[in-house]
């Protein structure tokens, strides 16, 4: 995510860091390159304009020149800058007092709003909500049809009726919501291009009928200078409270995120990182701003390893360890829980340092389809005894899980060296190896 | 041609009067070409998605020309720009009224939300226009709806769809798709596929196969690759070619939602650094919305004069 940003930033960057002092002139190289980079990135010409001006104002300074590390202050001045310009904390949703609380979302065509829909509710699902979705888009070919699969999907409840108003169907779907127990309505309404003054003026009906207590606004962040604009028609128009932006999973925008914040003063209250409906995140700033900045984002690792990983059988796990009980079944439920939390490649790129090198890599996954299915192929009491797989075994589990005999080998000498190394750790003090969530990459 | 211009001057109004204007409103105050104009051109052009490598060019280009020319007058900046700008753009053929194979198969890829099926509506109607037959091929199994999105459009157009189930295999629907278009005589098979962004490999892989699919019928197939750009994605644009290109040998680009804002700039971009034809400009939500690309008009639309503009 940013990689290109960071890639940008952390040249421009090396250039003060390879020189023992800070000048006017070495700032001036840099923040060159740090506008080069942000514009390459379609952050928007003028916010990048006030970006370059507050970083320059803050370098060119007694605290800078004076200190001993002038790099790392220039990238402290950059990150703190880049946190600032896209709002300090993160900001969640707002719950009415009396149910339902209702959420509209609106954005420009193919920016995301149906699937943002579907994963806005099953993360409020997840915190304990009851959510309904509502099939506001009436143009669109099958665009009800699509919410409605999405609904059906997640166990759901959509409300959808043939009905060409939809403001109409807006107002019947409080009804429909109390009569049905649920406590959140999202709107997913019809989008068009902004200048679209007729889809606008529907926005506007709908608010003014249905009195939303969220409207947020989607943003595509592949959107290049454009995204100021759109911004801010929908903003003047309908005062949305927060941006959702989508599509993060690629490569190469950091450019809306940075804009849209910056020329809005919304917050950007979710991110949209892969097309299955749990790819959604909240959006952290401080995080966003690391990220950029090649300083990895530890925090949300963590985040989606608690919420994929079993506490229960992390307790067990740690048992185990002790006492050199580690099998090739752990070793099996390591593997499943480390795929709950998320595409590999995705989860290097949190892991600071490893950013940089990582960045080229294609993760392969199938490495680990490979490895579950020799364990597959092993018999329990082969999983929890590797040492009795001798040499016709090891052909018959090859055969098995439609490997070779050398990739069976491999993987039970891995596992081996691992055993070893637990043992070896366990001797060190195994105290500091486990931390207390049972976090499993120590 | 009229009517190309006609819309793409609706749909371009304003990004002229926002970016490209700008520009000559700035010309017109200036008596000296000098690096304070340049800047201010530089700026503009950014900001209009043109992109930085590209305006670097760009402007590298004018300049050397002005030195050559001997040019002082800065309104004479305005007819070298366009000028470089036509450059940009690699020279092209649009299949329509003559097709070389029958049927004729296009595989319309791109990322999420560009507008895709849209695309392939318009260009099914301006095929049947010229009174082709034309068979859809609903291979976007992966999103929710994408295929009954599809029969929508093809019961307006009064044309045939092979389609599967939602989720199954689309490189099945593009085999029979195409071995159906064969199969009735169809002059031209269009076929959708999912949406995907340029990153995921293991998507990219997919389309790959689909390819080697339609080959297994007609080794020569596709004919036309049209990759399917959202008029208002930035510098990302290039990414996403670059991807396509490497994965299924793009032949055109349809750039989509041109009636919307500031844009006409990330065509340039896309002209310049990657040589891929821009082919289709669609300019509108309704069938008929969707023109061939024409730069000189496009480039002539984009600077028209102000004074001219107002009087339309």
């Amino acid at each position: 995510m940013l990689e290109d940003l960071t890639a940008k930033l952390e040249t421009a960057l090396k250039k003060i860091r390879g020189q023992g002092k800070l000048t006017e002139k070495n700032i001036a190289d840099s923040l060159k390159e740090i506008r080069r980079a942000l514009l390459e990135a379609d952050v928007n010409y003028r916010v990048v304009k006030q970006f370059i001006e507050a970083v320059r104002r803050k370098a060119v300074g007694a605290e800078v020149l004076g200190s001993v590390t002038p790099g790392q202050q220039i990238v402290k001045i950059v990150h703190d800058e880049l946190v600032r310009l896209m709002g300090e904390s993160h900001a969640g949703i707002k719950l009415a007092g009396i149910p339902p609380t209702i959420i509209m979302l609106a954005g420009l065509q193919g920016s995301g709003k149906t699937t943002v829909a579907g994963k806005l509710a099953r993360y409020l699902r997840k915190k304990g909500r009851r959510p309904m979705l509502v099939a506001a888009d009436v143009y669109r070919p099958a665009a009800k049809e699509q919410l409605k699969i999405i609904g059906r999907n997640l166990g759901i409840p959509v409300y959808a009726t043939d009905s060409p108003d939809a403001v109409g169907i807006c107002k019947e779907s409080i009804m429909a919501c109390r009569k049905q127990g649920c406590d959140v309505l999202i709107l997913d309404t019809a989008g068009r291009l902004h200048v679209d003054e007729e889809m606008m003026r529907e926005l506007e009906q709908i608010k003014k009928e249905i009195k939303p207590h969220e409207i947020l606004f989607v943003a595509d962040s592949m959107t290049g200078q454009d995204a100021v604009n759109a911004a801010r028609q929908f903003l003047d128009r309908l005062d949305f409270s927060g941006v959702v932006l989508t599509k993060l999973d690629g490569d190469a925008r950091g450019g809306a995120a940075l804009s849209i914040r910056s020329v809005t003063g919304r917050p950007i209250k979710f991110i949209g990182t892969g097309e299955k409906l749990d790819a959604i995140e909240d959006f952290h700033p401080d995080r966003m701003a690391s990220r950029i900045l090649g300083m990895g984002d530890v925090v949300t690792l963590v985040e989606r390893a608690q919420e994929a990983l079993d506490l229960e059988k992390a307790k067990k796990l740690e048992h185990k360890l002790r006492r050199d009980e580690f099998t090739l079944e752990d070793f099996y439920d390591q593997l499943q829980q480390i795929k709950k939390m998320g595409p590999l490649d995705q989860l290097l790129g949190m892991i600071p340092g490893l950013g940089k090198q990582f960045r080229q890599v294609q993760v392969d996954e199938k490495a680990l389809v490979r490895i579950e299915a020799i364990i597959n192929s092993m018999t329990p009491e082969e999983r929890r005894n590797p040492r009795m797989i001798n040499g016709s075994r090891r052909r018959r589990i090859a055969r098995g899980s439609g490997t070779r005999v050398q990739d069976v080998n491999q993987l039970l000498k891995q596992f081996e060296e691992m055993r070893k190394m637990i043992r070896r750790m366990k001797k060190m003090k195994f105290k500091g190896a486990m931390n207390p969530g049972g976090f499993p990459f120590s | 041609m009229a009517a190309f211009f006609h819309k793409l001057r609706q749909g371009l109004a304003r990004t002229k009067s926002q970016v490209f204007d700008r520009l000559s409103q700035i010309i017109a105050t200036r008596t000296r070409i000098d690096d304070e104009l340049l800047e201010e051109i530089e700026e503009i052009l950014i900001t209009g998605d043109v992109g930085f490598d590209t305006t670097l060019t760009l402007l590298e280009r004018v300049q050397q020309r002005v030195r050559k020319e001997r040019c002082e007058d800065p309104r004479q900046l305005l007819r070298l720009l366009k000028a470089e700008i036509v450059r940009f753009f690699p020279p092209m053929k649009v299949w329509e009224e003559q097709l070389p194979e029958k049927p004729f198969v296009i595989l319309v890829v791109g990322v999420n939300g560009t507008g895709k099926t849209t695309s392939i509506a318009k260009l099914t109607y301006r095929y049947q226009q010229r009174g082709k037959k034309v068979l859809l091929g609903a291979a976007d199994t992966f999103r929710a709806a994408a295929i009954e999105q599809l029969g929508v459009w093809a019961e307006r157009l009064g044309a045939d769809v092979i389609k599967h189930h939602s989720g199954s295999d689309p490189g099945a629907v593009a085999y029979d798709t195409v071995q159906a278009a064969v199969a009735r005589g169809m002059d031209v098979a269009i076929l959708d596929t999912a949406g995907r962004l340029h990153t995921k490999v293991n998507l990219m892989e997919e389309l790959k196969k689909i390819k080697r699919v339609i080959q297994k019928v007609l080794p020569q197939a596709p004919h036309e690759v049209l990759l399917v750009l959202d008029g208002t994605v930035g510098q990302n644009a290039l990414n996403q070619a670059r991807n396509f290109v490497e994965a299924v040998g793009v032949t055109g680009i349809v750039l989509t939602k041109l009636d919307g804002t500031a844009k006409g700039g990330s065509v340039i971009g896309i002209a310049h650094q990657l040589g891929i034809p821009i082919k289709y400009v669609g300019l509108g939500e309704q069938m008929e919305d969707l023109e061939v690309f024409h730069p000189q008009t496009f480039v002539e639309g984009l600077f028209e004069d102000q004074t001219v503009s107002e009087n339309r």
